[in-house]
């Protein structure tokens, strides 16, 4: 069973708790509905691409599912979804740094 | 003992993924979200990467360099490139949930068909139609914003358009249901391979309607797809992690997409199916109007003995890459004691906050740089408005104008300034085909030409060189 980073690596494979999983979903909804909106209007260019790297951390599946002991075409799929993902990841991050130092008061 | 590790690796991102976008709220400590994004990513993956299960490090380590060496690049684009990134950056979000939906799916399928719950198999549903058709989505959008020749810039429309974009939908989703039914049976496969190409053709079908000034919103669309994509697959892969990252960038695509569609007075049904950009109605203006054109030098003096000066900056702005020699004039003003701001509308450019950036790079302080709400109260006491390649957001035909596409959009309030300067390329009408009735206001003035060397010529004669 592929577990991500919260699984449990071995053994048999136990019934996933979904109903949590929806909660936790539904809390981070509103969590990220209220920190989002308190942010700086001027900074929704960087505000997009810092998001776009935080998502990227389905880096997290993609890398079990590259490099754990599956079939080789299950494997090319998982790599090519772990390179889209370290794409966003090194591209989100220096991006919303460069435009970020360019916000000066004076 | 590497479970409880992941455990807490992945609570400890959770933690610093919530306080960098704390951190955004404020230019002074944005920085830090960088640091705590960054932080939180490589704990994450780290203690992924020393589970026991992780045997091909090879192949993971490839992944990475590869990722690396294009996303180095792509980080250093000319930031009136940004948009085009952006959506790009959707397109490999949505890409990387969908591949690792179709390789789970299979897995499953193959090995341990029992674990294909209908719970289960809805998430793996959701996760490859939300990832492919993020994916097509955002790589058609990006290609517009790109410009690249064969696709069309233009709404491309045809009769029918809806019912063929909801029929697609419609079956890629009549299909997942049966397939949740029946994961095991002998045609799953071919419908779940199905599902994901009629994904994919949606994400074609559902931006090639939609024209240049609706990306801001269509980007903010495309940002929450991308992030409910990852979501999905925290459900799939049984990671809160991952649902939680999802939902902070899915919430923070709707709220974009809030502000954007209330910037446009519209709906998001009516930025996915309206087409905007098809419709060539003009304004009813009473009389016809002449322009009034005037002088560099005249435009000048006018802008010298102002007190008060309010820039609004649009998309033309950047296309003439005009941003530079602004800052020249922001300084020959301000050095003469003319208070200068910028008014920026929510919907200026090609995404959100797109101004705001292009100006800050031109090393414009961020505290002259305006929200809409907040200038539009003090525009009459403004002396002079000066237009640089803004058109339908300083319309006045928005107020009244019933038949026209932006009718209801919140405007920047250029004409009740004392004097209008506006730089404009041509006669033509604005991206949404409507007259501006502001440039035949009395007191407004034209100045005719590429913003970018206008606004040098405006400089020149600020500083006494006079021309050429």
């Amino acid at each position: 069973m592929i577990q991500g980073l919260d699984g449990a690596p071995q053994g048999p494979p136990l019934p996933v708790d979904y109903w949590s999983m929806l909660f936790v979903f539904v809390l981070a909804t509103f969590i990220g509905l209220g920190v989002i909106r308190r942010v700086s209007r001027l900074l929704y260019t960087p505000l997009m691409s810092l998001t776009n790297a935080i998502s990227a951390i389905a880096v997290v599946g993609s890398i079990v599912v590259a490099g754990a002991d599956y079939p080789r075409v299950i494997r090319i799929l998982g790599a090519v979804a772990l390179f889209a993902s370290m794409t966003n990841i090194v591209s989100g991050f220096l991006i919303t740094d460069r435009m970020l130092k360019m916000f000066k008061k004076q | 003992m590497t479970h409880a590790v992941a455990q807490f690796a992945a609570v400890l991102a959770t933690v610093l993924f919530i306080f960098s976008l704390y951190w955004m709220n404020d230019p002074k400590t944005a920085r830090h979200a960088v640091v705590a994004g960054v932080t939180a990513m490589l704990v994450a993956v780290l203690a992924t990467w020393i589970q026991p299960e992780i045997v091909h490090h090879g192949w993971v380590v490839l992944a990475i360099v590869a990722g690396f060496i294009v996303g180095v690049p792509l980080s250093r684009v000319p930031l009136t490139a940004v948009p085009q990134r952006t959506a790009l950056s959707h397109a490999f979000g949505g890409l990387a949930a969908g591949l690792v939906g179709v390789a789970e799916y299979y897995l499953w399928l193959g090995e341990r068909s029992a674990q294909l719950t209908p719970f289960r198999m809805s998430a793996l549903v959701a996760e490859v139609i939300l990832g492919f058709l993020t994916f097509t989505g955002s790589l058609m959008a990006a290609g517009k914003l790109q410009e690249v020749k064969w696709i069309p810039q233009r709404p491309v429309t045809y009769p029918g358009q809806n019912v063929v974009n909801i029929g697609v939908l419609a079956i890629a989703v009549a299909l997942g249901v049966l397939i949740v039914v029946h994961p095991t049976a002998a045609w799953s496969g071919h419908a779940f391979r199905a599902i994901a190409g009629l994904a994919l053709l949606f994400g074609v079908l559902l931006i090639i309607p939609i024209g240049g000034a609706d990306m801001p919103t269509v980007i903010s669309i495309l940002n929450s797809y991308a992030g409910l994509s990852a979501v999905a697959m925290g459900f799939v892969l049984d990671s809160k992690l991952l649902v939680t990252a999802g939902a902070l960038d899915g919430s923070s695509g709707l709220i974009l997409s809030i502000i954007m569609c209330r910037a446009m007075n519209r709906s998001f049904s009516n930025v996915l199916f309206g087409a905007f950009g098809t419709v060539r109605k003009t304004a009813a203006i009473g009389e016809q109007k002449e322009w009034k054109q005037e002088t560099v030098e005249g435009a000048a003096q006018l802008l010298e003995q102002a007190s008060r000066v309010v820039v609004i900056p649009g998309y033309g702005m950047a296309v003439a890459q005009a941003q530079h020699k602004v800052r020249e004039l922001y300084d020959q003003l301000t050095k003469r004691g003319v208070t200068v701001q910028f008014a920026i509308h929510p919907v200026a450019g090609r995404m959100p906050g797109h101004m705001n950036v292009l100006l800050a790079e031109a090393n414009i302080p961020y505290t002259a740089l305006v929200e809409m709400d907040d200038i539009n109260p003090e525009m009459p006491q403004c002396d002079v408005a000066l237009v640089i390649g803004a058109n339908d957001v300083v319309n006045p035909a928005a107020r009244y104008a019933k038949d026209t596409p932006i009718y209801g959009m919140p405007i920047i309030d250029a004409d009740k300034a004392k004097t209008v300067l506006a730089i404009k390329r041509s006669k033509n009408p604005g991206f949404a085909g409507i007259d501006n009735e502001l440039y035949v206001q009395d007191n407004t003035w034209m100045l005719f030409g590429d913003a970018k060397t206008v606004v040098g010529d405006l400089v020149k004669q600020l500083a006494g060189g006079g021309l050429h």
